[in-house]
């Protein structure tokens, strides 16, 4: 892309081919011949590991949509079936949603880079334009694929995010509606959601495609500042960048699949794996932890169309950047005030990422009014006027100098500070859970807890009689057929005990040739029956609160681990509040509750239910079922087993994808390590 | 530096990448295969034969593909085993096509061998099935007689349960 090239095939056919069109020359000038500095650091790999996410999250994204069904009564089956089902759907499923925010996270990486460096002075002002419009595409992606899933985050997230154009004077709720498809959000918005999210990637693609060739046109930036006057400053794209750019790829997928196999829903809501459900708003609705700095300027502003204008203006500002910095230099590293405000900047933006995933009161808020002020004052008045105040130190005759000058220290703690402040920014949303006072569960040691955990079969057995003979009363399990109990990592059942199990049951079907339903022994393929014939027949046997399906319960429910706990919970990779909190809610009844808690007529007193007063009576009592294997009576050991098999019966794959996690996790380090070297190799002839 | 270490370096990443990316394309493609539910579903069914009454024949559906269960009258069996079986495109007995003291019975996945369209029963010119697509003919056996099919109608798996009830699958 950055002019003719004189490559020249030497096979006839491939010069016949060049002659027309001559495709392997602008290969051959973009990415082979392409003379890059040769001073650039680790940071500007991220611009690889960007496009391979974008090339990830578009393949992954193809096959998802070939088992994903659109339609509001069935798009939260349909991703439970993938993940289910699919064979493999699981890790292409957790690759894409992981994928979304490794792909925030690079991009955050390489703009912050690309600040630092002043890669957006000139002649790099429309590369730099070209990035923000595509950081602004990958927003609305992100958001739009967010809604999919159509869970209670996705729905009130759509329903939030949508509402932010009501702002608008006088056109605010037409534009909503037109927006909607509809009164509300609802089917016609998923619909137009999905289709948006299919096609903005390839928008993105393009918009890729200009911002790499605006950037072969102007030649890379690089650390020093100073432009690549002789080869002695540069080397050829390939070998060189091109196996560096593949470290940095190689070590990004290890972090990337540290979420896919381990922790895929660290970065996710509790709350989105209960179904969309339009008449009730979750406590604490949240954005993505890529969107909370934004989010938290907005609640910042008291008035509501000021307030989105501020969140949008924080964006826009960005692509005015080139001219509110006007400094010559470039890079802050010659530049000891720019240097200074550039991490204060960082920290800035971190804390408003975590201040946007507090609740809106108290502190929070006026935290929240000081950074918005903070975050526009660095552009709006800082940068001008550091341009005209600073004296920046001498820069590099050339980048062949720079090179030799080199010194490495400044790019460790560099690395340091940011890893911290990225699990900070990270874990931030996991403080978005609720905040009312409570008893936190207590942490119960689970035989699938850690990278090597599995599911204990007794234990499967157990919980499932529990949930046969007590839960079945009233709660549904949909997700779940007979034939799981049969599935390798799951109670270890034979496929002839699974098929005598469903034959207990009596499975409604039909209609038969007269046009009648009727009734019928199960089959493996059945999946286990419903208590109640709909909600409504749910909530009138049960005084008005429905019992909920059980199928993700151990998923659907969590709690707050606070500061810093959920940063260490990425490293040992805790992720079992929901069972802990499960086991809690069924040993936490009390028949009194304390001396000044009232509990309202229909309600029951729990320890650790939000609230405390539960509508679900103490389920368990102590010789209530009675186990072959020996196992005590006890409501201990029935909420231990019985959450095991809940637990089983939210992520039935997860034996496999640990395994599968385990393999990737040994080739993944074995191969960093050899595309370490030969980074070595390649590089030493370059010195 | 010592060429051959450094080239067998460049070999050894080069094929830990080649497996790699090997060993990642295989849940693309897996994926495509039917998922569980599907292969569950596929499980065998039964069917009762005992409102068909003879010369009638019914239409059942396993796997998603059409299933032909034709009671044959005494005269379609007699057809069917009249004809030499050397002179067929695709040569077989009846005998071998149904189930033995169940001669009655022809039960025959109804999708043409030719394209996949679905022939239609009791029509053509040997009292068996017709294919509007392109015109193929196959007799009461479920044969190939005539035009573009290549084979005859396959027989699925099956068994009498009983003598009025079958299991496909």
């Amino acid at each position: 892309m950055s002019g003719p090239s004189d490559f020249q095939p030497s096979h006839p056919a491939l010069k016949w081919i060049e002659r027309r069109l001559p495709i392997m020359g602008l290969v051959h000038s973009s990415f082979v011949a392409y003379p890059t500095p040769r001073n650039l650091n680790y940071w500007w790999t991220f611009g690889a590991i960007l496009s391979m996410m974008l090339g990830l999250q578009i393949l992954t994204g193809v096959i998802l949509a070939m088992h994903y069904t659109p339609e509001a009564t069935m798009a939260f089956k349909s991703v439970e079936s993938i993940v289910r089902d699919v064979n493999y759907g699981w890790l292409l499923r957790n690759m894409h949603a992981s994928g979304a925010s490794m792909f925030f996270l690079a991009v955050y990486i390489h703009m912050f880079r690309g600040m630092y460096y002043g890669s957006y002075k000139e002649p790099r002002e429309i590369l730099w334009i070209l990035g923000v419009i595509i950081y602004l595409l990958m927003m609305a992606t992100g958001f739009m694929g967010y809604v999919l899933p159509w869970g209670q985050m996705s729905f009130w997230g759509a329903t939030v995010i949508t509402n932010l154009f009501s702002a608008v004077p006088y056109f605010g709720e037409s534009i909503v509606t037109l927006l909607w498809g509809g009164y509300s959000v609802g089917n016609p918005t998923l619909n137009r959601f999905f289709s948006l999210h299919y096609l903005l990637p390839f928008v993105i693609a393009g918009v890729v495609v200009l911002h790499v060739w605006a950037l072969h046109v102007a030649g890379q930036n690089n650390p020093a500042g100073v432009e690549a006057k002789t080869e002695k400053d540069t080397v050829a794209f390939t070998p060189y960048a091109t196996i560096k750019d593949l470290f940095g790829v190689s070590c990004f997928l290890i972090f990337y699949a540290w979420f896919i196999f381990y922790m895929p829903n660290y970065l996710g809501d509790a709350d989105n794996f209960i179904p969309a459900n339009p008449g009730v708003t979750p406590a604490h609705i949240v954005p993505e932890w890529y969107y909370l700095p934004f989010y938290a300027i907005l609640r910042s502003i008291p008035n509501k169309l000021a307030g989105v204008i501020a969140m949008f203006s924080a964006i826009i500002v960005l692509a005015f950047l080139p001219w509110l910095d006007s400094a010559k230099t470039r890079s802050s590293k010659y530049r000891p005030l720019a240097k200074q405000f550039f991490w204060i900047f960082v920290v800035v933006c971190i804390l408003l990422g975590y201040l946007g995933a507090q609740p809106p009161e108290g502190i929070y808020v006026i935290a929240g009014r000081i950074l918005t002020v903070c975050y526009f004052g660095y552009f709006l008045i800082l940068l001008p006027l550091l341009s005209r105040i600073e004296k920046p130190r001498p820069v590099p005759n050339s980048i062949a100098e720079d090179v030799l000058a080199k010194s490495g220290k400044a790019m460790v703690s560099a690395v340091v500070a940011l890893l911290i402040a990225g699990g900070l920014l990270l874990g931030g949303a996991q403080n978005a859970r609720a905040q009312e006072h409570q008893e936190t569960p207590p942490s119960v040691k689970w035989s699938f807890s850690g990278p090597l955990g599995t599911y204990d079969r007794g234990s499967l057995q157990r919980g499932l009689k529990v949930y046969k003979e007590v839960c079945s009363a009233c709660h549904s399990l949909n997700y779940i057929a007979f034939r799981n109990l049969a599935d390798a990592g799951g109670p270890g059942y034979s496929v002839a005990q699974a098929s005598a199990f469903a034959s207990d049951y009596k499975i409604k079907d039909g209609p038969n040739d007269q046009g009648e339903m009727f009734e019928r022994p199960g089959r493996p393929a059945d999946y286990f029956p419903a208590p109640f014939p709909n909600e409504q027949a749910a909530r009138a046997s049960n005084g008005g609160a429905a019992p909920p399906d059980l199928s993700l319960i151990t998923k659907a429910r969590s709690y707050e681990r606070g500061f810093p706990k959920f940063i260490f919970d990425f490293f040992t990779q805790f992720q079992e509040q929901g069972p802990n909190y499960v086991s809690a809610i069924l040993q936490g009844f009390e028949d009194k509750p304390p001396a000044g808690v009232t509990i309202p007529d229909g309600s029951y007193y729990n320890e650790y239910f939000p609230g405390h007063a539960i509508k679900m009576p103490k389920p368990l009592s102590d010789g209530q079922v009675t186990f072959d294997d020996g196992s005590p009576a006890t409501v201990a050991q029935y909420a231990h087993d019985v959450t095991t098999f809940l637990m089983w019966a939210a992520d039935p794959r997860m034996e496999e994808r640990k395994r599968v996690g385990l393999q990737v996790f040994v080739f993944l380090i074995l191969f960093a390590f050899l595309m370490y070297f030969t980074k070595k190799k390649v590089w030493a002839n370059a010195h | 530096m010592d060429s051959t270490r450094r080239d067998f370096l460049f070999v050894a990443t080069g094929a830990a990448a080649a497996v790699g990316g090997l060993a990642t394309l295989w849940p693309f493609v897996s994926q495509m295969n039917p998922d569980a539910s599907t292969i569950a579903a596929g499980a065998p069914i039964e069917v009762d034969l005992a409102p068909i009454a003879e010369g009638q024949d019914i239409k059942v559906f396993w796997r998603g593909k059409p299933i032909y269960i034709s009671h044959r009258t005494k005269k379609q069996i007699d057809e069917a085993r009249a004809v030499p079986v050397a002179s067929l495109p695709d040569p077989q007995a009846d005998q071998a096509r149904v189930k033995e003291g169940h001669d009655q019975w022809l039960v025959v996945i109804g999708i043409c061998t030719h394209l996949g369209c679905i022939p239609i029963a009791h029509e053509g010119n040997y009292d068996g099935f017709f294919c509007p697509c392109h015109g193929s003919q196959y007799d009461s056996s479920g044969r190939v007689r005539q035009g573009p099919a290549p084979a005859n109608l396959p027989v699925p798996p099956y068994q009498f349960v009983s003598d009025s009830k079958i299991q496909i699958g």
